[in-house]
């Protein structure tokens, strides 16, 4: 019988790791679909906001506070996450609400990413329990910060396979008055990426762009004052010239549009497995052609395809010598990251090990 | 400020150490000559200087490859270098340490616009790597004061900042891709053109790792399309509260400045003396600037000297053209220059939570009387980055130590508020011995665990960031 074990208290936390031999699975919100026949440390027993200081831009919370509360929290104080977490709760088949902690182990990065960055470039301090079982900081709650080592990047995007995140501290930015979409309509995915392109490479500040494969519509986002977002909306149509229609949404229909990417709505209901694929974003159309997808989402200028592949199919071969990597999120266990040097694979096994050096957490997970 | 004894055998076996740089490496790599080596013996912490057993200057990757595996196979501490600039003393050589410099390897290898990166090696200037790009109005963002001088690989090895971080992070954020030679001699190629990472975020923990796991010897950068203009206003406050309280007043606001900078009155003064930038005497000043068509500017400074008004400030200066703009500008610019006008100065980095503001000022201003040693403030307000900059006169016997006693209190307070050392500088020497402060001994031992696989034999640069009585056992570890 596998067992669930869920702890109030970062001590409990600690103290059970220093006991434990056998392998467990952490999980937060389960919005990853865990597989319930292993041993698990169920992280939403450790929630709530620590401190939140809206003059200075920064949040910490237990990291089993769901991304739902501190959304409603930041929102309250005119806020947000501007990484703009995705969730992939339809497209993944899913229930469960996302934790921070997961958000943040997962490095989950929406549109907005590549304009203003990563959930990584967001995360400030962690507090975690490594393999030993001892409780570590690293980092804090100030938004320059070199002192030593920087493994609060290394634990973003470590999908809980270097230990347990119990509190996290990060930077929050202001809600934008107001907001406006460029909807760019009948372009192929290499005619879109040069749209997407040009409009990043501009004065006007434009903060997300995606492209729907399968509606052929390109989405170019502006944020900010309101005089200054329509500026930048006329500035960018007048200066793009393409002869294509072109759809300007604003505030509320911007937003839906973007949630809907957010959620990777027009893939959602797709059968086989969801496939996230990295690239550099000009490589972006050659990817949807080699994999002949009819539908996805190309996020960031292209450089992030969303996909829906028959299960057993792999994008590794695929991708040949095009940088980059790709990952199957709806693999439950064993989910690798392909295209990995060996060179860097013998360094990271070797944190692993001194992190975790009995082996316990997420084994199987990230190679 | 204490650094190792030097290993007595590695320094006999001097001779031996060049024989093998020189015979597997073109003549004017190496150099060993004392009195050309003395060039290297400090950095901008230059308190504190020791001449380097030889230095090597590298032309290509493969060369620094070359250099690392012949020290690394004669267990010879290595020291990595860029452009010497570091105010932590993160490039300061011992004696039987051999220095491996980026200096000339300054070439830009691929500006790609559409994938809006630059690819450059590591010895280029900061601000030549925005020079390579801007004539097609594209900028590298982070930008510390010292960008005419420092070098990517430095900005990289300390995670460097810069006045308009606030909006554009630091380094880090940066920093798509690296090229790394590990002590052992192999290349590395991290990251790159694509925007996540594969595996663990190895990228992330190599930059700010201070020159302890590896030599940077190429990076991608992000690079991004120039905003139209830019202007800043200036406003002068009564008291530092008020100042402090009017920075985060603006913040939320929603009002996202490029750039907050801070002035104190000591600071204020100096300048005034020394540039004559026409600022106000009075308590604290500020200088926010923002980005934007001019039909944008104007909204956000409208709503900023909105906000500035309900905290009564003395003066409100805002700038309608480049020149006004320069003038605003200016004092701050020279404020380093003003102060080492007046005397020889240290200036520390701590970072504080906004809101602390106030208080750590105050409390500044205290220890400055208990001290005896004046203090002037200058720093990054709009992320808390400190800059005191403390007055002392090198010359005056037992002034630096006293100088050195004052900054650790400073540092201490930092952290105690929820701060911490360091926000832009790097630890190095500087603040090695002050780490247990902000770190449990298990949390050091975290860190250092990475540098245990990188460079088992901690021969990179091995008596810095750490406190050295944390890393002796595996100093003395390494076989000789
Ligand atoms: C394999 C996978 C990849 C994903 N990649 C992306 C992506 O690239 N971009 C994106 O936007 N969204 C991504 N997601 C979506 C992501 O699941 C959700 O966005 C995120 O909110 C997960 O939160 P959760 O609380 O549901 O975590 P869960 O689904 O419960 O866990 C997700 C992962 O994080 C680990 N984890 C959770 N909590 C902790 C903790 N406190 N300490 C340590 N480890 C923890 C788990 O072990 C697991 O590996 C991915 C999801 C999965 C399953
Ligand atoms: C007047 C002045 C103003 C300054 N202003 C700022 C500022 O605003 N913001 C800021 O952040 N800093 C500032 N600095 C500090 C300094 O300029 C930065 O730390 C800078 O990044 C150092 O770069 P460098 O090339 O000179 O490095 P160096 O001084 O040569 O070395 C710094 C560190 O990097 C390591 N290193 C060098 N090259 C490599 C390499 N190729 N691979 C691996 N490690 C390497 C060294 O071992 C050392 O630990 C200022 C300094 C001065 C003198």
């Amino acid at each position: 019988m596998s067992q669930a074990f869920k702890f109030k208290d970062e001590q409990d936390l600690a103290s059970f790791v220093q006991e434990r031999v056998d392998p467990v699975f952490i999980t937060g919100g389960q919005t990853r679909g865990v597989d319930l026949k292993h041993d698990r440390v169920d992280m939403t027993g450790l929630s709530g906001v620590v401190d939140y200081e809206p003059g200075a831009l920064t949040m910490v919370a237990k990291t089993g506070t769901t991304l739902h509360q501190i959304e409603e929290v930041l929102k309250a104080e005119g806020q947000q996450l501007a990484f703009e977490p995705t969730i992939l709760n339809t497209a993944l088949g899913t229930s469960g609400a996302s934790t921070i902690g997961g958000v943040f182990a997962t490095n989950a990065s929406g549109p907005r990413r590549i304009q203003a960055g990563a959930a990584r470039d967001f995360l400030l301090g962690v507090r975690y329990v490594d393999g030993h079982g001892n409780v570590i900081r690293n980092g804090g709650r100030v938004m320059k910060n070199v002192t030593g080592y920087d493994i609060v990047k290394l634990m973003a995007g470590s999908w809980g396979t270097l230990g347990l995140l119990s509190e996290v501290s990060f930077k929050v930015l202001p809600m934008p008055a107001a907001q406006a979409t460029l909807v760019i309509s009948g372009i192929n995915a290499d005619v879109a990426v040069d749209v997407m392109t040009a409009s990043l490479n501009t004065a006007f500040d434009v903060n997300s762009v995606a492209y729907d494969i399968a509606a052929k519509c390109a989405y170019v986002r502006f944020e900010g004052f309101e005089q200054s977002v329509k500026y930048r909306t006329k500035s960018l149509m007048d200066t793009l010239a393409v002869d294509r229609e072109i759809a300007v949404l604003e505030n509320d229909d911007s937003a839906a549009a973007w949630s809907n990417i957010r959620m990777l709505s027009a893939i959602s209901n797709q059968g086989g497995d969801l496939w996230k694929i990295s690239v550099r974003p000009t490589d972006g159309p050659q990817i949807v052609q080699k994999l002949g997808l009819a539908s996805g989402i190309m996020d960031w200028s292209g450089g992030l395809i969303w996909a829906k592949l028959d299960a057993g199919k792999t994008v590794r071969d695929i991708l040949g010598d095009i940088p980059g990597h790709a990952i199957n999120l709806s693999a439950k266990t064993g989910l690798k990251f392909s295209n990995t040097n060996p060179a860097l694979t013998h360094l990271q096994s070797a944190i692993r090990e001194k992190f975790d050096p009995k082996g316990i957490f997420n084994p199987g997970l990230m190679g | 400020m204490e650094m190792p004894a030097p290993d007595q055998f590695t320094l006999s076996r001097k001779a031996e150490i060049v024989a093998r740089l020189r015979a597997a490496l073109p003549a004017d790599v190496v150099i060993d000559d004392p009195a050309e080596t003395r060039a290297y013996e400090c950095d901008a912490l230059s308190a504190y200087r020791c001449p380097p057993l030889a230095v090597v200057l590298p032309y290509s990757t493969e060369e620094v490859a070359t250099a690392l595996k012949i020290c690394n196979e004669m267990n010879v501490p290595v020291v990595p270098r860029g452009a010497g600039t570091s105010l932590a003393g993160g490039a300061l050589p011992t004696a039987d340490s051999v220095i491996i410099g980026v200096a000339r390897m300054n070439e830009v290898l691929e500006c790609d616009y559409k994938n809006r990166v630059i690819r450059v090696q590591t010895g280029r200037t900061n601000l030549s790597v925005t020079g390579a790009v801007e004539e097609d109005d594209f900028f590298y963002a982070p930008d510390p004061s010292s960008q005419l001088a420092c070098a990517i690989a430095g900005n990289i090895a300390m995670n460097s900042g810069g006045a308009h971080c606030l909006k554009y992070g630091v380094t880090s954020n940066n920093l798509m891709g690296v090229k790394l030679v590990t002590m052992q001699g192999d290349i590395l190629d991290i990251g790159g053109s694509h925007l996540d990472a594969d595996g663990l975020d190895l990228l992330g923990v190599i930059c700010g790792s201070e020159g302890q796991l590896g030599i940077v010897t190429e990076a991608t950068l992000r690079i991004l399309h120039k905003p139209e203009g830019a202007l800043p206003v200036l406003m002068g406050f009564e008291s530092n509260e008020v100042a402090g309280a009017c920075v985060s007043d603006i913040i939320r606001a929603g009002v996202l400045p490029v750039a907050i900078e801070f002035m104190d009155r000591p600071c204020i003064r100096a300048t005034e003396a020394f540039a004559g930038a026409g600022y106000p005497d009075c308590e604290a000043l500020l200088i926010v600037e923002v980005e934007g068509s001019d039909l944008e500017i104007e909204e956000q400074l409208d709503k900023i000297l909105d906000i500035a008004k309900t905290h009564n400030p003395v003066e409100l200066r805002r700038a309608s053209d480049a020149a006004e703009a320069g003038r605003i500008w200016l004092g701050r610019k020279s404020a380093f220059g003003a102060m080492g006008q007046i005397n020889d100065y240290m200036c520390l980095d701590g970072t504080i939570p906004v809101s602390q503001l106030p208080y750590v000022l105050r409390r500044i201003s205290e220890l400055s009387a208990e001290f005896g040693l004046d203090v002037g403030n200058v720093f990054h307000a709009g992320d808390g980055n400190m800059h005191p900059l403390i007055l002392y006169n090198a010359n005056k016997e037992g002034d630096l130590e006293k100088c050195e006693a004052f900054g650790a209190e400073i540092l201490k307070l930092c952290v105690e508020v929820g701060g911490c050392l360091t926000g832009e500088h790097g630890v190095g020497i500087e603040k090695r011995d002050l780490m247990s402060v902000q770190f449990s001994a298990l949390d050091l031992e975290a860190q250092m665990q990475i540098k245990d696989v990188f460079d088992p034999k901690w021969l990179l640069n091995a008596a810095k960031v750490f406190p050295l009585d944390a890393t002796q056992s595996r100093r003395d570890g390494c076989p000789k």
